[in-house]
């Protein structure tokens, strides 16, 4: 596989992580620093179905997204009623939890890490799942379901007063959110053929966080654009070894200055998204000079 | 006429303050109801444990005969009871449309699958929705902003777009959360005239916190006086604007008056 076919695939894992993580995070408006932690779960389950029990990929896939779906509504059911930040850092114990358990467990290696795993992963899978993964992504938000999310984020509780069942839905987002990571984390530890539990550290979550508000908060061609930038910019500087986390720093810190709701700020790159933003804009513009002329007319009136 | 909403010996505490105290009262059907009292007196409260926001610590709350204090604050809306806030709470970055769609989500039935696969079902009940959002906002008079993004709309636009999106879950009790706040004498009018139309329209019975006394007098049917968590008095509005206790309570006691 070539250098550039690898990177190529490298964000189209990311893309799938980075994608549930912005139905969470950017539709629904809830903060995770354990998403690492569900990629983990889904690339242990993939590794022992695949190395372990010599089962088809396909399935391993699937197994590693279940699981990953499966423990995110345990933990859902003990936070997500939570108020404010708990959510947040209760989601950040949860994936220090899951990498100091994988630790300790021998059966796939422990601290050491589990080597030469079958490679399965190639860049046909991924870019197949990457586009399934977009189109499930943008159906789902732009359903009453999708719609009822983002109202939760606007204003919870006038959500609630929209008769909108806030727990059902941000249950929905976190496991759909925790099954995409998981698919991620297959395809990752069968494409880079060896896993170790500190891959899916608080830096890789935290990784997994920027890259969604890097693109901008609720949109999804914002959370695609910030995985290719930021999946490649460290490639592309790589002959600068040592600087090349120095500049993807920059990055970060030059957009969330320049631009503080991320390079696309809840707009989308399609027909749909581009003439909605410009009629949002013509609006505003119409009522601005509406106000501009009351204004006008009350001072021409004020002195008479 | 009959009832549509009875609140029975009402309390709620907050450890030791009783913020709502024994408050009983009746909303009738297709009437508009007043609830007033000064600052504190445990109104936005009541509201708050109707939607069930707050739970109730003593005593029920019956809408059209069903019990519904201990159900969740989403329960109680869909069975048909909406609010409006004191202080506007829109769905601020999204459109004027969406924020209305947003709140016509009950119309539809079709679920998660049906969303992301696109089948037959959603693509009907997602255009019977955007028919429905488009008819209220031309009622509301909201169709020439429907692209605005609700946080730049003026205020009284937004006052209009709260009503209007309580309206779409097809409330048959609307709680209106001093609607008038903020309002000159001629927005409150036009609001008044609003809300005569749309309880006609919609065939609503809607119960109101104002402190507009025009407001109140003008339209209200019936009117209950809270002061400190308790019942003052109970009563149409002219029964109500002569007894005693309620001009003392908004004007104090000849003794204070004395001091000023």
């Amino acid at each position: 596989m070539g250098y550039i076919e690898q990177i190529l695939v490298l964000i189209g894992i990311n893309l799938i992580a980075v994608l549930g993580l912005s139905i969470l995070t950017g539709f629904t408006g809830l903060f995770s620093f354990g998403h690492a932690g569900f990629m983990a779960i889904g690339a242990y389950i993939s590794a022992i179905f695949t190395a372990r029990l010599h089962l088809p990929f396909a399935l391993a896939i699937v197994a590693g997204a279940a699981a990953a779906g499966l423990v995110s509504i345990f933990i859902g059911r003990l936070t997500l009623k939570l108020k404010g930040d708990y959510f947040c850092i209760a989601t950040m114990g949860f994936g220090e939890a899951v990498r100091v358990i994988l630790n300790n467990i021998n059966y796939v290696g422990g601290a050491r890490g589990w080597e030469s795993l079958p490679q399965l992963t190639n860049i046909w899978v991924v870019l197949g799942l990457d586009i399934v993964f977009v189109i499930v992504t943008w159906n789902l938000i732009n359903s009453r379901q999708g719609r009822n999310m983002v109202a939760v984020r606007e204003e919870e509780l006038a959500a609630q007063m929209a008769g909108i069942d806030v727990y059902r839905h941000k249950m929905i987002a976190l496991v759909v959110s925790a099954a995409m990571a998981g698919i991620a984390g297959a395809l990752m530890a069968n494409f880079i053929q060896f896993i170790r539990p500190t891959m899916f550290n608080m830096a890789k979550s935290t990784d997994l966080t920027i890259m969604v508000i890097f693109g901008g908060l609720g949109s999804i061609s914002g959370s695609i654009i910030g995985t290719i930038l930021l999946v490649s910019l460290p490639e592309l500087f790589r002959n600068f070894a040592q600087w090349r986390l120095v500049i993807y720093g920059l990055a970060v810190i030059i957009i969330m200055v320049g631009r503080p709701k991320g390079v696309m700020g809840g707009f989308e790159l399609t027909p749909s998204g581009i003439r909605k933003s410009m009629a949002a804009r013509r609006a505003r513009l119409a009522l601005e000079a509406e106000a501009r002329a009351a204004e006008r007319v009350a001072q021409q009136e004020g002195p008479a | 006429m009959s009832t549509v909403l009875e609140l029975k010996g009402l309390t709620k505490r907050f450890g030791g303050l009783a913020a709502v105290n024994d408050v009983s009262f009746k909303v009738r059907e297709g009437g508009i109801s007043g609830l007033i009292g000064p600052n504190g007196a445990g109104k936005t409260t009541i509201f708050n444990l109707i939607t069930g926001v707050y739970k109730v610590t003593e005593g029920s709350i019956e809408f059209m005969g069903t019990p519904v204090q201990d159900r969740e604050p989403y329960q109680i809306a869909g069975l048909g009871i909406t609010r409006t806030f004191q202080n506007i709470r829109l769905f601020k970055e999204l459109s004027v449309f969406d924020n209305v769609l947003t709140a016509c989500h009950g119309s539809a039935k079709y679920g998660l699958t049906e969303a992301i696969l696109r089948l037959p079902r959603f693509r009907r009940e997602e255009k019977e929705l955007r028919k429905k959002t488009d008819s209220l906002l031309e009622i509301m008079g909201l169709q020439d902003r429907v692209d605005v993004t609700a946080n730049n709309l003026p205020y009284g636009l937004q006052r209009r777009l709260e009503i209007t999106r309580a309206l779409a879950l097809d409330p048959k009790l609307l709680l209106l959360d001093e609607p008038a706040a903020g309002m000159n004498p001629d927005e409150t009018e036009q609001l008044m005239r609003l809300i005569g139309e749309v309880r006609k329209m919609f065939n609503l019975s809607v119960l109101v916190i104002e402190h507009h006394m025009d407001l109140i007098m003008g339209v209200c049917e019936h009117i209950h006086v809270l002061s400190f968590g308790c019942t003052l008095a109970d009563g149409t509005p002219e029964e109500v604007a002569n007894d005693p206790q309620v001009v003392e309570a908004y004007l104090g006691s000849d003794e204070e008056k004395k001091q000023c």
